[in-house]
Parts: structure tokens; sequence; C-alpha cells
């Protein structure tokens, strides 16, 4: 885990910042603040509004109420080219409406460095080629983008990411289409630039991952609700169960708490309950009937 | 760089050989001594006439009206984010029709048809734009939608003017609907537009380039997104509607020229776009040459030229596809 340094200006700070869920109440005013070498993971169920939270953090949608602010400054003060050297979105499905090659696509990260006229230099090309190596993708340079595979996509556009070489990295499900392997993978990826003095807001769905690899959690609740804080004191699996609706098993891996999902097919189960199994570590509903 | 400068430099070469042999064919064979003589300020007085006042202007319109709609195919393909579409997909071709048809039905003269014609595109252009813009999100499927719809109610109105017209003026009529150079005059401003879209596209390349990828991974990487929709889909029309209103709609050039360069070259449209506006001039020029030597003394409208090498290049281009 990445200390806190309190001393630098914060990479991206919400400032009471409503997100706009179009037909919804407004949800809670998130105040938080992205120092450099944090690495946030966002969770909620689906429809919680994860991906409209990044959106809006990467500018590309107007927040309801409240402010950004991108190294001190507002962001509705900077152009979106300085924006867009501050903030790199990976956005949760790569749409491919033009045959482009992978070397092409990844080249396109340098956008925000290049004045109109100017063609990419040799600079810009090697740092293509080092973005799509780091994400395991050399060899591939001048291959189709549709003949990639769904998990070589998505590398892809974490290479597009890398390449743009932002100070914060707004990564939407960046596990998504990866086996494990690749999900490891991408996650290192993502822990290596946080350790450079990065940030990073990731939106999971893996509980266990996110765990691991993110120092803090932003819950996002299903009626609007959130909380936020350090990792080791939002893992409460009372909060993680009201957040899924679903009863979870906790046990213990390497010192850490490890989040199963349970079947709610008994008759007597009550929809969100932890239950004692041999995975507990915490038996907190001794009046539960036994299995 | 010198990757576009070679790509620009072969093309120009076949750009002048196009307006050459241009020049050269017809019911005068020249020979290519000849053909130089004139073009050098020399040559036969006779000769002179033939090239300086009917051959060479009309080359020269087939080339601007080929370079314009290739310039604009490659614009709407980018805007629309979709390889197939082309200069007319939004219903642009059928409002110059109907300006241009109504026109002559009223016995209107060139200028007045030019000028309704380009009125009539323009005019779909907003209709097209304001009804897909209308209250809710513009999308590329929306607006290709509304351009389809409103393509129909103007092939509506061609059908009832064609209905309504005199006989006599339904050859014009056929002529002008299918592209035709034959009565294409004041080539200048044609020109001026191709000359000033191709050059203020090329620091816009890149930023075209990064809106090929979706308007949400633009807007990440630091584009303008609307405006810059905005401006290419202007851009895109005003050229259409200059096309259109020297030549008719001639049919396409603006799909198959971008979409075989960029099965050639690439998509980088800082390549694609000078590059359209140069081999879409030579198809044209050597298609309109066609058109008058292949079956001469008559003089086919270009567009049939066109369409007859369309149709099939552009099923294989989408056979292949798949």
């Amino acid at each position: 885990m990445a200390p806190d340094n309190r001393s630098m200006p914060p990479l991206l700070q919400l400032d009471d910042l409503v997100v706009d869920i179009p037909g919804r109440p407004d949800g809670a005013a998130l105040r938080l603040a992205v120092r450099p070498g944090q690495c946030w993971g966002v969770l909620g169920p689906n429809g919680a509004g994860k991906s409209t939270l990044l959106h809006t953090l990467a500018g590309l949608r107007p927040a309801r109420r409240g402010g950004l602010r991108l190294d001190g400054h507002p962001m509705d003060d900077l152009p979106r080219r300085r924006i867009a050297r501050h903030l790199g979105m990976v956005f949760q499905d790569q749409q491919d409406g033009f045959p482009a090659t992978v070397l092409e696509t990844a080249l396109i990260g340098r956008h925000p460095y290049l004045r109109p006229w100017e063609m990419e230099s040799a600079a810009d090309y090697a740092a293509a080629q080092d973005a799509l190596e780091r994400t395991g993708l050399e060899g591939l340079e001048h291959r189709p983008v549709s003949t990639l595979s769904g998990g070589e996509r998505q590398r892809l556009a974490i290479a597009t990411a890398l390449t743009q070489d932002p100070r914060v990295f707004l990564l939407d499900e960046p596990t998504n289409h990866l086996d494990l392997h690749h999900q490891v993978e991408v996650l290192d990826i993502v822990r290596h630039m946080v350790a450079h003095g990065r940030g990073a807001i990731l939106t999971m769905h893996d509980v266990n991952l996110t765990a691991r690899y993110c120092d803090h959690l932003l819950l996002m609740y299903p009626n609007g609700d959130a909380c936020w804080g350090p990792t080791r004191d939002m893992l409460i699996p009372r909060a993680l169960e009201r957040l899924y609706g679903q009863p979870l098993a906790v046990g213990q891996v390497d010192g850490m708490p490890v989040f199963l999902p349970l079947g709610t097919e008994r008759e007597d189960a009550e929809p969100v309950q932890s239950r004692q199994n041999d995975l507990s570590t915490r038996a907190r509903h001794k009046d539960a009937p036994a299995p | 760089m010198t990757r576009l400068a070679g790509i620009l430099t072969v093309l120009l070469l076949a750009a002048l050989a196009a307006l050459v042999t241009a020049v050269a064919l017809g019911s005068v064979q020249l020979t290519p001594a000849q053909t130089l003589a004139v073009l050098t300020g020399d040559g036969d007085p006779l000769h002179r006439t033939l090239i300086l006042e009917l051959r060479l202007p009309r080359a020269l319109a087939a080339f601007a009206t080929g370079g314009l709609l290739a310039v604009a195919g490659a614009l709407m393909q980018v805007l629309l984010r979709n390889p197939l579409a082309d200069p007319y997909v939004l219903g642009l071709s059928g409002g110059a029709a109907v300006g241009a048809l109504a026109s002559m039905l009223l016995g209107a003269g060139t200028v007045l048809i030019s000028g309704s014609a380009f009125a009539g595109a323009m005019l779909s252009t907003f209709i097209v734009f304001g009804l897909a813009h209308g209250t809710g999100s513009w999308t590329p499927t929306r607006l290709l939608l509304t351009g389809v719809v409103v393509a129909a109610g103007w092939g509506a109105l061609i059908s009832f003017l064609l209905a309504v017209s005199p006989t006599e003026e339904l050859p014009g009529m056929l002529y002008w609907l299918m592209g035709d150079l034959s009565h294409a005059r004041r080539i200048w401003p044609a020109w001026m537009v191709l000359v000033i879209v191709v050059l203020a596209a090329l620091p816009l390349g890149r930023s075209l380039n990064v809106l090929a990828r979706g308007p949400m991974q633009a807007a990440a990487l630091g584009v303008a997104v609307r405006p810059l929709e905005w401006t290419v889909y202007i851009v895109a029309a005003l050229v259409t509607a200059t096309a259109v209103t020297l030549a008719g709609s001639v049919g396409f050039v603006g799909l198959i020229v971008p979409h075989m360069l960029r099965l050639v070259l690439g998509n980088d449209q800082r390549i694609i776009l000078p590059a359209s506006a140069l081999a879409g001039g030579i198809l044209l020029t050597l298609a309109d040459t066609l058109a008058r030597t292949l079956m001469a003394p008559q003089q086919l409208p270009v567009g049939v030229i066109t369409a007859m090498l369309g149709v099939p290049v552009f099923l294989y281009l989408l056979h292949r596809s798949r």
C-alpha cells in the first residue's frame, strides 16, 4: 500500500461531486482526493453508476453538482487537451467502427501532446511500442484490431492509455474479458504506474482482486449512497453484503479477508445475511440455523 | 511525412497524365506532341480552340468534381464512422436534384439551375441535421436514418417533377440526375473549394483519426468532439453541394475512391484526404473521357460510367470485407 503523500496537491479532487444519472434522485456528494501513489477501487452492483462516475471524472459528462480539480485547478478552467494529458480513460467497451492496426490504435494516445500539424515523431512511436510490449502485445503491431480477441482488445485499450501517459488512470472494468493471468498482469501494470507517482481509479466487479490491488475503496450503493476510505476500513462483510444484496462467506488468505458469494437456494435463507461455514473466520450470526 | 510526399507525388503525376489523356482523346484525336504543343502555348489554331475552350475546361471540371466528391465521401465516412457512407447518404443529392429540376421546369438558365441545386443541397443538409439533432443525442445511426428518410422524400418529389415535366425537358433532367459534365461551366469555384478544403483538412487530420475511434475515446484524448463533428458535417455538405452544382449527382466516386484508398494506404486521414482529392479527380477525368468517346458522337452521362464501374467494385469490396 502506497503511503498518502499529503504535501502534494491531489492529482484529482472531488468537491462534493454529485454524479448526474438521468432519472434518478441525487446520490451521495463525493468528497475525496486521489493523491500520487493511490489506487482507488470503485465497487458496486450493476447500474449503481460506476461507469457514469468515471465518465464524469474524465470530464466527458457534466456533474449534477459539485466540481473537480486537477492538481488544484478547477477542471472547467482547463482546455480539453490539458485534461487529456492529466487523465487517461479506458472504456469498458472498445468500439471499432473503422479498421485500424494495433500500432495505430496505441499511437492515438499521443494525440494530446501533438500540435495539429505535427506528425508523430520517433519518440511517439517508441512510446507506443513500449506500451504494447508492457501489455504483452508485441508482435501484433500490424494486425487489424478487428482480428484481436476480447482480451487482446482490452490490453490494447490499456496500452493506448499507457501511451497517453496520464497522471491519473481511469479504468472502467480493466479486467473485463481477461483470463486470471492477464487480469493480474493488467493490475500489476496499474500498480507499477501508481508506485511511480500516478493515481488510478478502477471500477471492478471482483471484490478480492480489488482488495488486493487497491489501497482505497469507494462503495456505490444502488440507492445512491456511497462510502469511501482506506481498503482495510472498508472490507466489512456487512457493508459488502448490503452493497451487492448477496450473502458472503469470509475467509483469510495471506492475512487478507477473502469473500465468496453464497448461494441463496436454501429455503430458510434470508437474502442478506452472512452465514457461518468452514471458510468463515468470524461467526457473526450465532443464532443462524445450522446447515 | 516522406510516405505522404511519395504517395502524393505518384498521384500528382497520374493526375497530369489523366488530364493530358482527356484533352488528347475525342472526335479529333491529337498526338501527344500536338497536345503538348498547345499546352505550351503553341500549335494549330484549331487544336488550340479544341483543347483550350472545349476539352481542357471539361477535363478540369471533371477533375474538380471527382476530387470534391471523394473528399466529401472520406469526410462522411469518418463522421458517421462507417466506411460505407458516401456524400449523398444524408439526402444531399436529392435536395440538389429537386432544386435543379424545379428550375429547369420553370425554364431557368444554367446559372439559376446551379444556384437552386446548391440551395436545395444546403436545405437538405440543414433539414437532416436539424431533425437528427432535434431533441435527443446525435448518433451516427440517427443521422443516417434521418438522411435515408429525407432522401426518400426528395425521391418522391423528383418523380413528381419528372411526371409533370413536358417531354422535351426530360432528357436534360435525366442527364442532370445521372451526373453530366457537358454543361459544366464556371469551374473556378469548385477548384477553389477543393484546394481550400484539402489544405484546411491537413491540420485536422489527426483529430479525425481519433474521432474515427468513437466520440468518447476522442473526447478522452482531448478532441473537442462536437465542434469537430459540426465542422466536418458542414464542410462535407458544402463540398458535395459544390460538386453537385457543377455536374449533377455523379454517383459512386465518393464511395469507392476513399474506400479503395483505405484498403491500399491504411486509415490515416492526413493521407486519405489529399489522396482522395487526387484519385477522385483522376477517376472522374478518365470516366468522363470514356463518356465522351465510348459511343461518340453520342455522349453518355458520366454518372453512368462511374456507376457501371462503381457497382461491381463496391460489391466486390463489400463481399471481401465480410
